[in-house]
């Protein structure tokens, strides 16, 4: 069997909830192997660490064909919060929990929790619009540091 | 199926180590596996957990996620991390008995 890895550093960049969940689900599921995991939130992946936004994050039912539906359906009021809705009631059922108590679940179990500096000058955010779980704002350089000697995910 | 020897005690298990009849489980084999996977000694804050898992295992038939340990106020995600460090859901479900749990939460 080759060499077990030792750490993980995940990028989120995507926001919207398939954008974001698979960051989450991998970087929890590190941890649960006893895998060190650092998350990096950038771009509209920062939705999920704001405060005001973390628990709005909806699946983008326009021009995303894993849908299945032609964006034009998509467009109707309300078909995003069907789907998002929809989608959270069978999360709930596999026991994935939404996600401000997943990145609570995550810093719980030592995962460390990072925000891009670019993005939160682009977007104008402070620290104080991101939940506690956050460790600080980082740049890619220091990024790159944490990730040294481990694998990079890119989501 | 392979077999492994904690003292006395015969146990079924399976290729993983993780026990495939919990009626031959007792507390010794339980704090023997525990010193395999580096847990020195089961403190009350581990048999805890520990019940808890066959409660839930015997009740529902399912290994309870660590999402439901943490919710259930046997104990939190924090402290499971460090009860069972490198592997607190597969560590804890081996000491308890129970297959290997298969979610991904």
């Amino acid at each position: 069997m080759s060499e077990k890895i030792q750490k993980v550093s995940i990028i989120i960049s995507k926001g919207g909830l398939d954008g974001v969940y698979p960051g989450l689900i991998m970087a929890n599921g590190a941890r649960m192997e006893g895998i060190e995991a650092n998350l990096f939130f950038t771009f509209f992946g920062q939705d999920a660490i704001v405060k005001k936004r973390m628990n709005k994050i909806k699946v983008a039912t326009v021009g995303n064909p894993g849908m299945h539906i032609a964006s034009i359906l998509g467009m109707l009021p309300g078909m995003s919060a069907m789907a998002t809705s929809m989608m959270k009631k069978t999360m709930e059922k596999l026991d994935i929990p939404p996600v401000p108590e997943y990145i609570e679940m995550i810093h719980d179990a030592g995962g460390k929790l990072y925000a891009c500096k670019m993005t939160v000058d682009m977007f104008k955010f402070k620290k104080e619009d991101f939940c506690p779980q956050i460790d600080s704002i980082i740049t890619v350089g220091k990024f790159y540091e944490l990730a040294a000697g481990g694998e990079i995910i890119f989501t | 199926m392979a077999q492994k020897q904690y003292g006395a005690a015969t146990v079924e298990v399976d290729a993983e180590g993780f026990m495939t009849d919990l009626s031959q489980w007792t507390r010794d084999i339980a704090a023997a596996i525990a010193k395999e996977e580096g847990i020195a000694e089961l403190t009350p804050a581990h048999w805890k957990v520990v019940d808890y898992i066959q409660k839930e295992f015997k009740e529902n038939g399912q290994v309870p996620s660590i999402r439901k340990l943490n919710k259930s106020g046997v104990t939190s995600t924090k402290e499971l991390y460090d009860l069972f460090p490198g592997g607190p859901a597969k560590k804890a479900a081996k000491i308890s008995g129970m297959k290997k749990p298969e979610g991904c939460v």
